[in-house]
């Protein structure tokens, strides 16, 4: 007779939030500094901005609750909400831009809503889209990558195109954009877009050199290193693995399909897998633990219906990327998963 | 109730749009400027008051069963008279409104005042009522739609000219010049947004005055009976 060992069901891990959201950003440490080697230093300064933002931002809010300002320091979930706004906006952005996303995202999206854990609203994501929909030049002006830019520009360099918009040397951020042949560039996922309405086919498309053998040229890099950071979050349990799951799943399937059935004007999944915010979304976005569902069964719907929402939106909609939207349209639909996956307890309902 | 009281409830107490929250389409879409606003709101404020007093005057001859689609008819009158007003003499903005000046009678606020007060109280009090609740439905959109028109475009009176006439091209304030305005509070989310702080003001402000006013709580002192 053998007695199946498990861990009585009260049993806790005993992580603070302080040491979940340590793992978080110490998983993203893959993702920057592939970001870093493919967009230039500029991403460095806009987390700056973004940290200084929202630890005065969280101050401010604490202090005119009336509540203990070091608490909210302490629990890093503002830092981490900055760190994800900071890698999501473009790296050389003008330094207001994620001023007052990071700003927004902590006094309205956070504290309004009653701080930790009340929020109903991702706000990182809250924030991106608000700046995205409030200044969508700045915010789609993505840097070439540095193995196709004909500039190299340095940290310091970097530091004055956000904080006065030239360089040293007197380059505008437009001019810096350009490729070899004097035309600016868009994000890989936007020129793709563009060509299809234009009647090309995806194999025409992926001729421009912005293209890498997987997806876009350093894009593919970036969500493969935060796959990577994701995997380690499983692999320690922050997260688990319904959202991310999800997620992959929700936007792989119906981007195979529209792959088998249209291969001249369907985007192919990997590339859908290995473009844009996708692997940022499904493991660090979408996890957040406050404003996704909470049953395992719940999360996995969730993640699947944001995986569907960012194919629709990239596919039909306006946008050349869409997981801020997804993950916001989800955040909304989180409270009737809830009440419909409710796990039915123990000696509760049943076939009898 | 006294005349005081019927102020005091229209702008402040019951005010139609921030605490009966009626009436929020017109007041979210169109307050994207100050003069947008105050527009709106001069409209919706005649046509409250004509409503009102029209309502209180044949109230007794209405059946109780078919009051609704009477005060609707009554109401669509009015505004009728309005739009046709606006579209002559104030073109511009008769423009710039668009469809929100016939929505005026889908106005809760309207055929609600018609309802709870008009229909039971004589037509001075009546006029009265809509006076004040139409002021108060105003200065909220005055206040959303400076407050939206600041943040978003740096302006005030932006266009004041075409509700006013031409002398009120002077009315036009730059507080500041960005080059890119922040276009959030310009769209519906923003009238969303800036609505909810506007509330949370209201609520803070009586929250104040309450504690202000709650009488200092009777101090006991005990007696020692004990010796030390």
């Amino acid at each position: 007779m053998t007695f199946k060992l498990a861990a009585s069901p009260h049993s806790h891990q005993r992580r603070t939030t302080q040491q979940v959201m340590r793992w978080v950003y110490m998983a993203l440490i893959p993702g920057l500094l592939a970001l870093i080697y493919f967009f230039g230093w500029g991403v460095i300064w806009q987390l700056g901005l973004a940290i200084i933002t929202a630890w005065v931002a969280e101050a401010a809010c604490m202090s005119l609750r009336g509540r203990p300002i070091g608490f909210a320091w302490r629990d890093h979930t503002a830092l981490v909400t900055a760190i994800l706004l900071a890698i999501s906006i473009p790296g050389l952005a003008p330094w207001w831009l994620i001023v007052i996303g990071t700003a927004f995202a902590v006094i309205v999206v956070k504290h309004v809503y009653g701080g930790v854990g009340q929020n109903i609203f991702n706000p990182a994501m809250a924030g991106y889209v608000l700046l995205l929909i409030s200044f969508p030049v700045q915010m789609t002006s993505w840097p070439l990558p540095q193995q196709i830019s004909q500039f190299e520009l340095s940290f310091l360099d970097s530091a004055s195109v956000i904080f006065t918009g030239f360089t040293p040397a007197g380059y505008n951020l437009e001019q810096l954009r350009m490729g070899a042949d004097g035309l600016t560039m868009a994000t890989p996922l936007d020129s793709l877009r563009t060509a299809l309405n234009h009647q090309l086919t995806v194999g025409e498309a992926l001729q421009q050199p912005i293209f890498g053998d997987l997806a876009g040229l350093g894009w593919q890099w970036v969500n493969l290193a935060f796959l990577l950071g994701g995997l380690v979050l499983l692999k320690q349990r922050i997260i688990s693995w319904h959202i991310p799951g999800g997620m992959l799943l929700g936007l792989m399937v119906p981007a195979t399909l529209a792959w088998m059935f249209a291969p001249d004007q369907s985007v192919s999944p990997v590339m859908h897998l290995l473009s844009g915010a996708t692997m940022l979304g499904a493991f660090f976005i979408a996890t957040d633990p406050v404003t996704a569902a909470t049953s395992n069964r719940g999360r996995l719907y969730f993640g699947l219906l944001i995986g569907f929402i960012v194919f629709a939106i990239r596919t039909w909609g306006g946008y050349p990327d869409a997981v801020a939207f997804a993950v916001l349209l989800a955040n909304m639909t989180v409270p009737v998963i809830d009440k419909y996956t409710q796990p039915v307890a123990y000696g509760h309902g049943g076939r009898s | 109730m006294s005349y005081k009281e019927i102020s005091w409830n229209g702008l402040w107490e019951n005010n139609p749009a921030l605490v009966q929250l009626l009436g929020l389409c017109p007041l979210l879409a169109v307050t994207a400027t100050v003069t947008n606003a105050l527009g709106l709101g001069l409209a919706t404020l005649l046509v409250l008051v004509g409503s009102n007093i029209t309502v209180s005057l044949v109230r007794e001859w209405v059946p109780k069963e078919i009051r609704i689609p009477v005060f609707v008819m009554v109401i669509a009158t009015f505004v009728t008279v309005i739009q046709l007003l606006m579209n002559a003499y104030v073109y511009g903005l008769y423009q710039s409104l668009g469809i929100f000046i016939p929505l005026i009678v889908t106005n809760c606020a309207i055929i609600g005042r018609a309802e709870a007060f008009a229909s039971k109280n004589p037509w001075r009090r009546a006029a009265f009522d809509g006076l004040m609740m139409g002021v108060g439905f105003t200065l909220v959109l005055i206040v959303l739609g400076g407050i939206r028109e600041v943040i978003g475009n740096g302006t005030l009176f932006d266009g004041a000219d075409l509700l006013l006439g031409d002398w009120a091209a002077a009315l036009r304030i730059e507080i500041f010049s960005v080059d890119y305005p922040l276009l959030l509070a310009i769209l519906p989310p923003g009238a969303f947004i800036a609505m909810g702080f506007i509330i949370a003001g209201k609520n803070w402000i009586d929250h104040y005055r309450e504690q202000r006013e709650a009488k200092p709580v009777k101090e006991v002192t005990r007696a020692r009976v004990t010796s030390q």
